[in-house]
């Protein structure tokens, strides 16, 4: 099946940053997919762009409607109708002088989609889990709790009928206990509709909870990626094996805490760009031939139609993971 | 066992707002013995920040307390503003969350760092104050080049590690985080959470530690206190507590952190339904009934006290 958005060597560079930096990744059909990184790996400048607000140096982005999907609009300051966003925080999304009813319904009269307007707001707000959505309609954000509004939030891009909604840290900033309802909804949304959903996150247990496959992406590329069961099982990339330790919950793996943090998108290392804060080469134990590639060459992109592929050159040297590629 | 650092008992916070009072904290009993480290988790308004600000009384004024809290044997509540002074920093101190507002920006870090340390007349001089920064840098894992930053200058982690610096200042017995790593990135998160395991290892540091996030607070945490609407309603050992909650709600808060790799949790996100009450407007009963799965009738009238859940453990629940 053909992907719903297919990135082909995306860059986004802002003067000498690269905050995006050669990222090629599709995003199928009804699938979830979670891109997994630290801060200033690039995550969000990769959302914005597919979403259309931000403009790509070079590379291509493609979006194919699904199959009956409205034809996508091509009014790029108004972002891509077939592409919906929701934000982490929806305190701060929502407009405290709109109903509920308006919030909802400003996507629609944005696009100047009058028709059956009422119906279509109702249907987004039942979707979302808001029911019976009647009641919702008059009433304001402070009037409901912090997880119906962040439904609301999901409504609103819900009324457009994408086919990709794109989730900026979805639940971080919800309470605990809120945070699996938000989750089992955007997974009921995948099961009714068949969207697909891109969700940025450092949360590797959301990824657990919901994604099909995880794209682990640092300063700026796409290091590993594969279905969430081998990523967060055996993973093979000495960044995901770090990130996976670090962990807080039972002890299943020995710690590696990387020391430092991600560098600035300016300096992007030559070579490998993870080589100056990987265990693997400043452990010592690579061969020279490996570790002489890891200081000069830059691994490859990896190839998005493997079911995994990796950017590392010790992964390189040991062989292919099983059924997958090896960008390197 | 010695005298605990810190005792408090039967403490109730009660805030005055326009609407009325807000009670924040009802009735929260607790000792933390030398060296000992309590994980205090919950929902936003639980009470746990209140609760953790009540310690070194830095709740606003018009705030109505009762109770009993000693620190380092002294009556907190009866301190003079010299007393109290004495005991802020020097017997316990605090680092927020949010590290960038918590510190002053046209400062530098090092100057930061000295601050209380001259306040507290810890040191005879500025000599001496800047040699203890440098070693204090040290201890954190920040370079002493980083002493002349500015706050703007430093990353997330580097002001949360300064923080964590300043509040070692004066080598206080007591440190109380307030969801220190909770704006951090995970690799940034396990660093600082490292650095407080070792700061614990190479003293008697005592520490309360607060977050949302109960599987932060198996790794540093011995004790483990859930909170909610303003009481404790489980506590016990900090991984048995987590991998065997009693209490409906700690279940719930704990399913809600699932373990990769496991089977039950893949593609099946757990939650709650409702939020967390407002703490102007509690339920009558157990303030958790409306939320509960296993609710019964009898749950709307009774708000269960703490009662013997198992072997050190305690549960608030008329199931237990």
């Amino acid at each position: 099946m053909s992907a719903i958005v297919s990135l082909r060597d995306v860059s986004v560079h802002f003067g000498s940053s690269r905050a995006v930096d050669g990222v090629s990744v599709d995003v199928k059909p009804g699938e979830v997919l979670a891109l997994v990184g630290e801060s200033g790996s690039g995550k969000t400048t990769l959302i914005r762009a597919i979403q259309g607000l931000q403009p790509v140096t070079s590379g291509e982005i493609t979006h194919t409607p699904a199959p009956g999907a409205r034809p996508a609009g091509s009014d790029r300051s108004r972002g891509n109708r077939g592409v919906q966003m929701i934000f982490q925080d929806p305190t701060g999304a929502l407009n405290p002088r709109q109903t509920i009813y308006e919030i909802v319904a400003e996507g629609l009269r944005i696009r100047k989609e009058s028709k059956d307007e009422a119906a279509r707001v109702a249907r987004a707000l039942s979707r979302a889990g808001l029911r019976p959505p009647e009641r919702f309609f008059p009433m304001y954000p402070h009037q409901i709790s912090g997880g119906q509004r962040q439904r609301v939030v999901i409504a609103g891009a819900m009324v457009m009928e994408p086919d990709l909604l794109l989730a900026d840290e979805p639940v971080a900033s919800l309470d605990a206990s809120i945070r699996g309802e938000i989750l089992a909804l955007m997974l009921d949304l995948v099961g009714e509709t068949g969207l697909s959903i891109l969700v940025v996150t450092h949360d590797l247990g959301l990824a657990w909870n919901i994604a099909d496959r995880v794209a682990v992406m640092y300063l700026g590329r796409i290091v590993e990626l594969g279905p969430t069961e081998q990523i967060l099982g055996s993973p093979k990339h000495p960044y995901t094996r770090a990130l996976l330790s670090v962990v807080p919950e039972t002890n299943r793996m020995e710690q590696q805490i990387l020391t430092g943090e991600i560098p600035d998108s300016r300096r992007i290392p030559v070579g490998c760009r993870f080589h100056p804060r990987c265990p693997l080469f400043q452990s010592g134990t690579l061969p020279d031939e490996v570790a002489s590639r890891c200081i000069t060459e830059d691994p490859d992109q990896l190839d998005s139609s493997a079911n995994w592929s990796v950017a590392c050159w010790a992964v390189a040297a040991e062989g292919k993971p099983e059924d997958g590629s090896v960008g390197a | 066992m010695s005298r605990p650092v810190l005792s408090v008992k039967d403490l109730t916070i009660t805030y005055n707002s326009s609407a009325g009072p807000v009670p924040a904290v009802r009735g929260v009993s607790f000792d933390l013995a030398v060296g000992e480290s309590l994980g205090l988790a919950g929902e936003s308004g639980c009470g746990k920040s209140t609760l953790a600000n009540s310690l070194l009384r830095l709740l606003p004024e018009g705030t109505v307390t009762s109770g009993e809290v000693t620190i380092d044997g002294q009556d907190l509540f009866a301190l003079s503003p010299g007393g109290l002074r004495a005991v802020r920093w020097t017997t316990g101190a605090i680092v927020f969350q949010g590290a960038l507002h918590a510190l002053n920006p046209v400062q530098t870090a090092g100057r930061q760092v000295c601050e209380p340390m001259h306040i507290h007349e810890t040191v005879a001089s500025d000599d001496e104050a800047r040699a203890r920064s440098r070693q204090l840098f040290e201890r954190v894992g920040l370079s002493a080049n980083l002493l002349e930053a500015y706050p703007h200058q430093l990353s997330g982690g580097q002001r949360q590690r300064v923080l964590i610096a300043m509040a070692l200042a004066c080598d206080p017995q007591l440190l109380i985080a307030d969801e220190p790593t909770t704006a951090l990135d995970l690799m940034v998160q396990a660093q600082v959470l490292a650095l407080i395991a070792e700061l614990r290892k190479e003293s008697s540091l005592s520490l309360i530690f607060i977050t949302h996030d109960l599987s932060v607070l198996t790794y540093v945490a011995d004790r483990l206190a859930i909170m909610y609407a303003g009481r404790i309603v489980e506590q016990g050992p900090s991984l048995d507590v987590f991998q065997n909650a009693t209490h409906p709600y700690t279940k719930a808060l704990a399913a809600a952190f699932p373990t990769i790799g496991d089977p039950a949790s893949r593609r099946a996100p757990s939650g709650l339904a409702g939020d967390p009450p407002t703490p102007g407007a509690l339920p009558p009963g157990c303030p958790f009934h409306p939320r509960c799965p296993l609710a019964e009738d009898r749950c709307s009238t009774i708000e269960p006290d703490l009662r013997s859940s198992g072997p050190g453990r305690e549960a608030a629940c008329v199931l237990i």
